[in-house]
């Protein structure tokens, strides 16, 4: 459970710790689509905050609004009612010091440019020097393991290696703040496992806050230091739920851990109650209750290391 | 030695295969006319043979290639530029936007619907029989296809790509040049391609009303002074320039849109 290694540890040692997290925080978000027809209601009362430099997990069933919040949060859309908050300002366009990976990595890269060009574009945007930006693209690069591809076009590649781009643009960005959107609900099981670990040292050696919406219940525990349960649509938190797997995870090991276990059915029987419309914990009947002596800070497992 | 003759074979056949049916044309061409008495249509040999003294010997000075071919191609390739930048403007600036897209598209679609020779009466009117109204022609003509084209692309861009350019705050310049011309470049490429035919049948209709010089104007006038080989020699120039003008045209597509084909192939599993 405390294995030091994982596979993506050594080459992610090129990215030097820079930029430290901020705070993201979500009060009473409502989001209220009124298209042609009847409004529809998608979120109904989202309130929650992220610390500075913490992994959280959003899980639901899907049509549970997360997307949209994702897209509230990243500033592509605007809050019905309520208020989102990164570091000290309010969200009202897409903010300075983020970065987001979307879930449509074939469409979200650009394929008149080279991998390189790609991470490079939005630096570009930001002001950062030549030397810098080659700098930053070649490192980032190297970190997500595709250092000898940086000529070729997306397009040439895997579907696995065109998301570590994607990943590789967000992290050469340098933000504060990482939201990834199902990133990894269209690669492969196997590629999936790498790419998590990715993600997990990435964001030890950055110190920065990631968000991670997915529906996949073992990936957001296996993640997160946190997972948020959402409830179906109109959407509520059914539960924040802290996961105290340690600072170390590990394929194996984290995912054969009795407390995994515990978690993943946990979380799966709230889940399970939400799509049923269940809105509420107290309105929840669990068979397996609520995560007993597990506050964060985690008393099993090892202490967190931050 | 096999090896040598597989080298030779793969450089001649492509050029077999592009120049193959041309030379089968001119071939049955050539012999069907052979014995021709016809005074409308003389023999290939005698259109072949006039051709250099028509159009490249001097005896005034200048050769009819400097005197009406030049200016012709000129005046086509500035009322094409001129419809390539308004088109492409006025197209990403439609495409962009819904609202301008509703009012403006029953209108483009009411001046696409006009033949555009029919505006060449209407514009010497206003514009005389210079060189301004030959380009006014050709690139009003030339606008449409590009324009329409372009609106389509701009309006087909992946909305996932434009998130992504909003989400890293590219701006409204960048967002123009990296995503939405280079998105839009197939289709741009496509109207280009309609207009640049346009184009030819324009800068030839457009002499053959009113003109002191061109190509169009050279060839109505062997016409009328019945030198029929020479009028045949300039319906077969027109043709080479319309060859070489899409020889440049698909060279620069490929350079521009280089990108376009290994993407769609990569999208189609290698269609």
């Amino acid at each position: 459970m405390s294995s030091p290694t994982s596979p993506v540890s050594t080459t992610a040692d090129d990215v030097a710790d820079r930029t430290g997290g901020a705070r993201l925080a979500v009060r009473s978000l409502r989001k209220v689509y009124s298209g042609r027809g009847e409004p529809v209601e998608a979120i109904a009362d989202l309130t929650f905050e992220i610390r500075p430099g913490e992994l959280v997990c959003v899980v639901g069933p899907s049509g549970a609004g997360k997307t949209t919040l994702l897209r509230c949060m990243a500033g592509l859309m605007p809050a019905t009612s309520g208020e989102l908050v990164l570091g000290e300002s309010a969200i009202t366009g897409p903010p300075q010091g983020m970065a987001v990976v979307l879930q449509e990595y074939g469409r979200s890269l650009f394929p008149w440019m080279t991998v390189a060009q790609n991470v490079e574009l939005p630096l570009k945007e930001k002001g950062v020097g030549r030397s810098r930006r080659t700098e930053l693209v070649r490192e980032t690069l190297a970190a997500v393991g595709l250092g000898d591809v940086a000529g070729s076009y997306p397009w040439q590649l895997s579907g696995g290696m065109q998301q570590r781009v994607a990943i590789a643009r967000a992290v050469a960005y340098e933000p504060q703040v990482l939201l990834m959107d199902e990133p990894f609900a269209a690669v492969d099981a196997q590629t999936r496992f790498e790419l998590e670990d990715l993600v997990r040292t990435l964001w030890k050696r950055l110190g920065i806050t990631v968000v991670f919406v997915t529906h996949d219940i073992d990936e957001a525990i296996y993640l997160g230091e946190r997972v948020l349960v959402l409830s179906a649509r109109p959407t509520v938190v059914l539960e924040d739920v802290a996961v105290g797997l340690g600072a170390e995870r590990d394929q194996l090991e984290t995912r054969g851990d009795a407390e995994f276990a515990r978690l993943r059915t946990h979380v799966y029987e709230l889940v399970q109650q939400a799509k049923k419309g269940v809105r509420s914990l107290a309105e929840a009947h669990l068979t397996h209750p609520a995560a007993v002596g597990v506050e964060p800070g985690g008393a099993s497992g090892p202490p967190r290391v931050r | 030695m096999s090896g040598m003759v597989k080298a030779l074979r793969s450089v001649l056949q492509p050029v077999l295969l592009a120049v193959g049916l041309p030379v089968v044309i001119l071939a049955v061409w050539w012999v069907l006319t052979a014995g021709s008495t016809s005074y409308f249509n003389p023999p290939l040999r005698t259109i072949v043979g006039v051709f250099g003294d028509t159009w490249f010997s001097s005896p005034f000075g200048e050769s009819r290639i400097a005197v009406d071919v030049v200016p012709s191609v000129l005046r086509l390739l500035s009322g094409y530029a001129v419809a390539l930048v308004v088109g492409v403007t006025l197209g990403v600036a439609i495409g962009s936007s819904r609202v301008l897209r509703a009012y403006a598209e029953p209108v483009l679609e009411f001046f696409r619907a006009i033949p555009p020779p029919v505006m060449v009466p209407i514009l010497m009117l206003f514009l005389g029989i210079g060189d301004t109204m030959k380009i006014v022609v050709i690139a009003t003509g030339c606008l449409w296809p590009i324009l329409l084209n372009t609106v389509e692309g701009v309006r087909g861009l992946d909305p996932v790509l434009r998130d992504t350019a909003r989400a890293y705050r590219l701006g409204r310049v960048a967002t123009v040049r990296h995503l939405v011309l280079r998105g839009a470049s197939p289709q741009i490429v496509t109207g280009a391609r309609q207009a640049l035919s346009i184009g030819i049948i324009l800068m030839v209709i457009s002499e053959m009303f009113a003109a002191k010089d061109g190509l169009g104007f050279s060839i109505v006038q062997f016409q009328r002074s019945f030198a029929i080989p020479e009028m045949w020699s300039g319906v077969i120039l027109l043709g080479v320039v319309g060859v070489l003008l899409s020889l440049v045209f698909r060279a620069v597509t490929n350079a521009v849109l280089g990108w376009y084909l290994g993407y769609r192939q990569s999208q189609h599993g290698g269609a």
